[in-house]
């Protein structure tokens, strides 16, 4: 792991420096820190500082860079011929990739030697075999073509790495040097790191900035890549959803709207479900509990929320599918083909999200000024009046919003309808039929055997950006509507 | 001003009524109020009712996970099928694939069969193969390579019984069902009534199921979710170092030093908005730029950790500032006051007084984190059988695993019913550890709550 | 008590309204309001007085039992409504309040139009039987409260959208569209300017003809302006009662005259 090494080694210079600056400052001024501008350990953590941020800027930098720029050099070198029947470029350099790191292992393991590995004339054939051999995946045969473009890759990989060593400890070293060398009476060490610091601390912040664009670029990008291969229009408004697999031939029939369906649908069961329990629970512990019932009730109640997703999906599965098929299935009213259908993910989804709705909506109840509650009460109205007449109509726009947010929780639910929900894409009114949303799609698209440069893979981008967007959409406005409604009260 | 006709203009009769006597409509008043009353306590019962057939279904569902049927038989490890040669060469003796040691298994059974006195048209070696779980084989082998010096004696083995036989013995196996079984007949349960009450059959604690590692399909009764356990460790490790300083760090810029703009507002935006990202975006953006962008390895718990990282910070930014908005501006005076720079009044006193808050929004940022499957998928963490435990810290976080929650998953979507039971087992571990983490955040809270 | 003596002398020249004996309120611990004997009368103006903290407010909250709505606070003594223990525990405190109106210290008008606000307490007693009768009563009330000129064409736009002394004249013409018997006001004109308090103490003169109206004030002149009767209350004791005029001139406690004259308070 020259890696590991590598950073072990900046550590050490950067210790090293830690020690050299204080020092040069203490004799700066006569082994005297009261003579010091800033503290000693300032000194030393200044010249650390010039040792360590710059050295591991540029190590991840590099590190982030070196594969794209082998992989722009290597793609010129294999010939279009390559790739007519592959018709992919990313395939061919995940070839070559693979390849390459074949070649390393059987090296590593004694299968073949440096020099044949190196031979660009060597035995296509022979060295497929060997790889197989050493246990390594080979996917076809490897061609003259990208068993070159591999050896080019270990090479430029070899070089680059080494360049890279001496590039980060040269950094390092100067860095600092520079910093240990500026330790003098009057220097300003404290302000110096304190700087440093508030650049960290700004870079940490800027992390969540940074995962916002990550998403964003990831999704676009290859949603771009999958209408490159497949019509918007017909995403967008094709009815039918029918992934062919690849090698059967055929086109696919990738419409977003029967999972767009879906998705709405179960939700809507799940907020059936939730809004009224969570929303009549909420309005119970707001209104009437006495401090102890409400300090019992909504911790318990609460748990539900912790409880992970993947616990509802098999609570759905094996509970609610089975009892459901039981009244409605076969035996009963014969509404039911399977235990998966969209009441199944809708209910366990709504018990999911009774927590969310009551303890968002029991705030926005408490917020209402008791003033309000106070004036009803005046004019000899009952609890239950006063809370359907007053309370709720001026809570309304936050409680929308709470529902909007958990209407945007259950949209992006992934595991309760992957395991409950059923894998058939349908328009269909029968809340008892199987059917499924936008996330189980993401998930098998991506799980599948199929490769990622196929639409049926891209396609769970596209997928992706369009759930990002809803769910985006939502939030900001639900946000949106409680900000307002907070401000009003305060 | 006042309407001149207004004074006793309504003959109202409830003017007359006494308040003691409630009118009728006072009445119809108070029952809407006590119906609407019952609502508020139905919703509340409703959602606790919910919560108790979940626990109670998980708790009855999966404890039977955390035992197995064992079968006690003593092996007669023949020499001349596992040593032909006789010379004890372990070279040799591991030659002998697992092939060579079921058939003396079958016999080792079929002989204590015999011995009992069991009365059964199953007279064949092959007829005990649907009792014996295919791990059997393997088991005895792994004994006898160890310990070379065994072969030629009759050893007494412990070995798993199929996953059939596990589940008549707890009841989810019925005699009707196996009618339609190819695995098991009838006989064979009748084999189990009679070896139960000798001992030879036993059901006992199965550790096992905790420490051990998956199986492929058709040996449920030995998957185990320990290796998964250990995926998940090394993944919340990379949670806790990542998340914990670029959180706090984040938080104490936000709360402590950035100027009131448009980027900061932004900023603020951003993270309110990141926590209510689907968590499935998360695992799309670690498929594409941890995976397909950078080629980390696939199925790394290094690579669920860093995409569980990044759908955590949210969480534990908002909970750090609060922490850090709750200790009050005096301190930072106090601190300015005697010639402190604002970075040291802030590290030297604000932050330690805020700890206590942060560490405990880290924990639940972490419970959360622990109990997320959804990213993991994408990544590649389910589908893989992980065999082995890791062997260091480096293999341990960039070998393929899984992780609990996606193990669970896993054997959700197997075939058999066996393992049902084990994802109801594994949810009981998983909620085990949420449920200590939570306990811990809470008394941490408790303990150092502070109020100004 | 020496202040009795003037509550007997007062009491031929009006009906008794309300009567309370031995009145405590304890809010947990506290003692709000120490055995506390008052009668008050019908068609009157009667100011409760005091400074902060003395259990005006507390007492007056206890004469439509608003101090229910306190989980803490309990009540005991007797108080009576034309003769009627309104702590009895067959009383539906709702049905009490609808006879009993109360105008709070901060305006409260409900986030609804101004014409659902004043028809919200008829609507929920049941006291008009058609929409006709509704509009009727809520014109009456809004004259009445002499805010009818100044929203009579804008009877739907909202009632958090009036100015201070509108918004309160509203919650009285809400407090009067019950048809109540008595009317509370806490500190009616706390929050509002000089100009808006003006209106509203010409109005509360007007309301007299109708009700017996109880005001909780701050200022002594209010006191002596609107009102028939005072009671000055202190450290949860009613320590004087009687004749507003006789207490402003005369008072016969010694810490109603520190009050008066501005030692205390």
């Amino acid at each position: 792991m020259p890696v590991l090494w590598l950073s072990l080694i900046v550590i050490a210079i950067s210790v090293a420096v830690f020690a050299f600056g204080r020092q040069r400052a203490l004799s700066a001024s006569g082994g005297d820190s009261r003579g010091l501008h800033s503290l000693p350990v300032y000194y030393g953590a200044n010249a650390l500082m010039k040792a360590i941020f710059p050295a591991f800027g540029l190590l991840i930098l590099w590190s982030l860079a070196q594969p794209l720029i082998i992989q722009n050099s290597i793609s010129g070198m294999i010939p279009e011929s390559a790739l007519a029947e592959d018709a992919n470029i990313g395939l061919v350099m995940s070839e070559v990739r693979r390849t390459a790191d074949g070649l390393d292992y059987a090296i590593d393991g004694g299968f073949i030697d440096e020099a044949t590995a190196e031979n660009p004339n060597a035995d296509v054939v022979g060295i497929t075999q060997t790889l197989r051999d050493a246990g390594q995946i080979v996917t076809s045969e490897i061609t003259q073509p990208i068993l070159r473009a591999a050896q080019a890759y270990r090479e430029m990989s070899t070089t680059m790495s080494l360049l890279m060593t001496f590039a980060v400890l040269i950094v390092a070293l100067a860095g600092g040097g520079w910093g240990a060398m500026q330790s003098s009476r009057d220097f300003r060490a404290r302000n110096v790191v304190e700087q440093g610091v508030l650049a960290i601390l700004i870079a940490a912040a800027s992390v969540a900035i940074l995962t916002t664009i990550g998403i964003i670029l990831s999704l676009v990008f290859n949603t771009v890549e999958f209408f490159r291969l497949y019509p918007a229009a017909d995403f967008f408004t094709l009815l039918e959803w029918a992934p062919s697999f690849s090698g059967r031939g055929g086109a696919s029939s990738l419409g977003i709207l029967p999972l767009l369906w879906g998705t709405i649908y179960i939700s809507i069961v799940a907020l059936l479900v939730a809004v009224p329990i969570g929303l009549f629970a909420a309005i119970y512990l707001s209104e009437y509990a006495t401090a102890r019932v409400r300090g019992i009730a909504k911790p318990l109640l609460e748990i539900l929320a912790g409880i992970p997703t993947i616990v509802y999906g098999l609570f759905a599965l094996l509970t609610i599918g089975p009892l459901l098929m039981s009244v409605f299935g076969e035996d009963g009213t014969g509404w039911m083909g399977g235990g998966r259908s969209v009441m199944t993910a809708g209910i366990a989804m709504g018990i999911m999200l009774i927590p969310f709705v009551s303890s968002l909506s029991d705030d926005i109840i408490n917020a209402v000024p008791q003033s309000l509650r106070d004036g009803s009460y005046g004019l000899g109205a009952t609890r239950s009046e006063t809370i359907k007449q007053v309370v709720l109509p001026a809570a309304l726009p936050g409680i929308v919003g709470a529902i909007l947010l958990a209407a945007s929780r259950a949209i992006g639910e992934t595991m309760i309808v992957v395991l409950g929900a059923g894998a058939a894409a349908r328009l269909s009114l029968n809340p008892f039929e199987a059917m499924t949303t936008v996330t189980a799609k993401i998930v098998s698209q991506l799980t599948g055997d199929s490769d990622f440069a196929s639409p049926e893979a891209l396609v769970a981008f596209a997928l992706g950006i369009s759930l990002f967007v809803l769910t985006l959409g939502l939030n900001v406005f639900a946000l949106y509507i409680v900000r307002k409604y907070r401000e009003q009260y305060e | 001003m006042t309407d001149a006709s207004m004074p006793s203009a309504t003959p109202e009769t409830r003017h007359k009524v006494s308040l003691v006597t409630p009118d009728a409509r006072t009445q119809k008043r108070k029952a809407a109020e006590k119906r609407f009353r019952m609502y508020g306590i139905a919703g509340i019962a409703t959602g606790l009712i919910f919560l108790v057939v979940l626990l109670v279904t998980i708790v009855s569902s999966g404890m039977g996970a955390f035992q197995q049927t064992f079968i006690n038989v003593p092996v007669y490890l023949d020499a001349a099928k596992l040593d032909k040669n006789g010379n004890r060469d372990i070279d040799e003796i591991k030659k002998v694939s697992t092939f060579g040691y079921t058939p003396l298994i079958q016999d080792a059974l079929l002989q204590q069969v015999r011995d009992a006195g069991i009365e059964t048209p199953l007279e064949k070696r092959g007829d005990m193969k649907a009792l014996i779980s295919a791990s059997a084989a393997a088991q005895v082998r792994d004994t006898v390579i160890e310990n070379p010096d065994l072969i030629g004696q009759t050893v007494d083995f412990r070995i798993l019984a199929s996953s059939r036989v596990d589940g008549y013995l707890k009841g989810r196996v019925l005699r009707e069902d196996v009618a339609r079984d190819k695995n098991i007949d009838a006989t064979h349960l009748d084999i189990v009534d009679a070896l139960v009450p000798l001992g030879v059959m036993q059901k006992t604690f199965n550790l096992a199921f905790i420490t051990g590692s998956d199986a492929s399909e058709s040996r449920a009764e030995s998957a185990g979710i320990g290796v998964a356990m250990i995926g998940s460790l090394f993944m919340m490790l990379v949670v806790l170092v990542l998340s914990l300083p670029i959180g706090v760090a984040a938080s104490i810029y936000l709360e402590e030093f950035a100027p009131k703009n448009r980027i900061t507002d932004i900023i603020e935006v951003n993270i309110a908005n990141l926590a209510a990202v689907p968590s499935i975006v998360f695992g799309i953006l670690g498929l594409a730029v941890f995976i397909q962008f950078m080629h980390l390895p696939q199925s790394a718990p290094l690579v669920g950790g860093l995409v569980l990282t990044l759908m955590t910070l949210p969480t534990i930014i908002i909970s750090t500032r609060a922490s850090l908005k709750a200790v009050p501006p005096s301190i930072r005076d106090a601190a300015l006051g005697v010639g402190a720079s604002k970075m040291q009044a802030v590290f030297h006193h604000v932050l330690p007084l805020a700890a206590p808050g942060i560490l405990t929004g880290t924990i639940i940022g972490l419970a959360q984190a622990l109990g997320e499957t959804a990213p993991l998928l994408l990544i590649g963490m389910v589908g893989f059988i992980a065999s082995n435990a890791p062997d260091g810290i480096a293999s341990g976080l960039l070998d393929p695993n899984s992780a609990m929650p996606a193990q669970i998953y896993e054997w959700a979507k197997r075939a058999d019913p066996a393992y049902y039971e084990r994802a109801w087992g594994g949810i009981i571990i998983l909620l085990g550890f949420l449920i200590s983490m939570n306990t811990i955040a809470v008394i941490l809270r408790r303990r150092f709550e502070r109020r100004w | 008590m020496n202040d009795m003596r003037i509550v007997e002398r007062d009491v031929d020249t009006n009906n008794v309204k309300i009567s309370a004996k031995g009145v405590q309120v304890y809010y947990g611990d506290t003692h709000a309001i120490k055995d506390v004997d008052v009668e008050i009368q019908d068609k009157t103006v009667t100011a409760f007085i005091g400074p902060s903290g003395c259990g005006k407010s507390t007492f007056l909250r206890c004469i439509n039992r608003m101090n229910d709505t306190i989980d803490v606070a309990r009540v005991t003594g007797d108080i009576r409504i034309d003769g009627e223990d309104i702590y009895d525990p067959r009383v539906d405190p709702v049905q009490l309040r609808a006879k009993v109106g109360m105008v709070f210290q901060k305006p409260n008008p409900f986030p609804k139009s101004i014409y659902d606000n004043v028809s919200y307490g008829p609507r929920i007693h049941g006291l008009a039987r058609n929409k006709a009768e509704l509009d009727d009563i809520v014109e009456k009330s809004l004259r009445r409260a002499a805010i009818w000129d100044e929203v009579k064409d804008r009877l739907d736009a909202p009632g958090t959208g009036l100015s201070g002394g509108q918004q309160q004249r509203l919650c009285i013409a809400r407090a009067v569209a019950t048809e109540p018997e008595v009317l509370l006001m806490d500190e009616p004109c706390s929050a509002l300017d000089p100009i808006a308090t003006a209106q509203v103490e010409e109005l509360i003169d007007e309301l007299r003809r109708n009700y017996s109206v109880v005001i909780v004030t701050h200022s002594m002149q209010q006191a002596a302006r609107v009102s028939q009767k005072t009671a000055f209350f202190h450290l949860g004791n009613l320590v004087e009662y009687g004749e507003t005029g006789h207490i402003f001139t005369n008072p016969t406690d010694p810490r109603t005259e520190s009050y008066i004259t501005g030692r205390i308070g």
